[in-house]
């Protein structure tokens, strides 16, 4: 399988990668598995064709920009900021976002805090908010450093923080995902949710960069 | 014994910030972890899911992708809890891949 | 259906030890937080417990996971960074002991 780069995925949400045709050649052992567990699953009456399809186009529709508005939303509003802060669930249910089987624990950067979520484990994330994460997340070299490195991790995505900060690591070991709510730039005074919600990237709400204005 | 991917703290080279457009099969495999897992039916636990992609032998792991090992756990979860039989799965797969060749 | 927790053992502030055990299975607790000692930083509720579920077992009575959060210097002898550089991570109940 072909990977591209994108060298500074740092861009904001709107456009979430469209799906690749699978491959023209022979298929691997893997995607036969793939379409005879699904055939062997639609003979047996277990799932439908359309509820695949329907379950693909659920995951597609989830972007990171459904995270940036969270953000943007706790940003302009401070009680709805309180709400998200004492129960992350409930207040991203307000906005039509379902957690399913998982919790939303929300870990807000201050001056003094930097908030930085990674599964050791496995690749746990909040699909629901940010959809499906990035290889580079399920990769060995951020699940092993990021918790005992992670100021050099950091520095690899481009963020710097002096010592005074406190950087505070999330390791997503259970039930719980986490949504990093970063710190509100300056120099956005005034500006609309949508405007706001616009420069809120994927990766500042995983804690690897921050939003500038 | 430190489990294969129980990777927290041990050394590694830097982040490669590559990301990939996921795979139509990709996000099939993705959707059939959904459905199967959801509470009307309940054939499948993300926890064994995740006990099955543990228990392959660290080089499968390394060399897999990340999709490629939920397919295998998932069709391991699914023969262990007898939703098909290996027979049924093999013979399954051997028809698809005629039928890619036929084509 | 109503099912039976464990009683949550430890509150918030509380310090704790993370028990080492390594059996066969699948396990949410971390190799690297074995034996380290930290402190409860909330108590997230009760759940079924994984490790039981990963065999399609019930897992009940449900086991309190908490947040547990340690500091840097004291996981990694070679840490870099400040001294208040910490780490949170989620713990079930039955791998915590109280720490002195």
């Amino acid at each position: 399988m072909t990977t591209h780069e994108h060298h500074d995925h740092d861009h904001g949400h709107g456009h979430h990668h469209p799906t690749r045709a699978d491959h023209d050649d022979r298929l691997t052992h893997w995607q036969a598995m793939e379409i005879a567990v699904r055939e062997l699953l639609i003979g047996k009456g277990i799932v439908t064709a359309d509820e695949v399809r329907a379950a693909v186009e659920a995951m597609d529709a989830r972007s990171p920009a459904q995270g940036a508005r969270v953000v943007a939303r706790a940003w302009t509003d401070p009680a709805y900021k309180a709400r998200l802060m004492a129960d992350g669930t409930a207040a991203v249910q307000e906005l039509g976002i379902e957690m399913a089987a998982t919790k939303l624990i929300v870990v807000e950067n201050r001056p003094g805090l930097h908030n930085l979520v990674v599964c050791t484990l496995c690749s746990c994330y909040p699909r629901m908010l940010l959809g499906l994460p990035p290889d580079w997340y399920k990769s060995r070299a951020y699940r092993s450093r990021a918790v005992r490195e992670p100021r050099a991790v950091l520095g690899e995505f481009g963020t710097s923080l002096p010592d005074h900060v406190e950087v505070r690591v999330h390791d997503s070991t259970a039930d719980m995902r986490y949504l990093v709510l970063p710190e509100r730039p300056p120099g956005t005074e005034g500006w609309s949710e949508d405007r706001l919600a616009a420069i809120v990237s994927r990766d500042s709400m995983i804690g690897v960069t921050r939003p500038v204005a | 014994m430190r489990s294969h991917h129980d990777m927290g703290g041990l050394p590694a080279g830097p982040v490669e910030r590559k990301e990939h457009d996921y795979a139509l099969w990709e996000k099939r495999v993705d959707a059939l972890m959904v459905l199967l897992s959801a509470p009307q039916r309940r054939l499948l636990r993300v926890d064994e899911l995740r006990r099955n992609i543990e228990a392959l032998p660290p080089d499968a792991y390394e060399r897999m992708t990340y999709y490629e090992r939920w397919i295998s756990s998932i069709a391991n979860t699914l023969l262990q809890r007898g939703v098909f039989t290996a027979d049924e799965l093999g013979r399954k797969m051997a028809e698809v891949q005629a039928r890619e060749n036929a084509s | 259906m109503s099912e039976a927790a464990h009683e949550a053992r430890f509150a918030p502030g509380a310090r704790v030890k993370v028990r080492r055990m390594a059996p066969p299975g699948h396990l949410r607790t971390p190799w690297y937080i074995r034996g380290q000692t930290g402190e409860i930083e909330r108590l997230c509720g009760a759940f079924a417990n994984p490790e039981e579920l990963a065999y399609n077992r019930p897992g009940t009575p449900r086991q309190p996971l908490y947040r547990v959060r340690f500091r840097q210097r004291e996981l990694w002898p070679d840490y870099r960074g400040p001294a208040a550089d910490t780490i949170e991570i989620e713990i079930y109940q039955h791998w915590l002991e109280p720490a002195p």
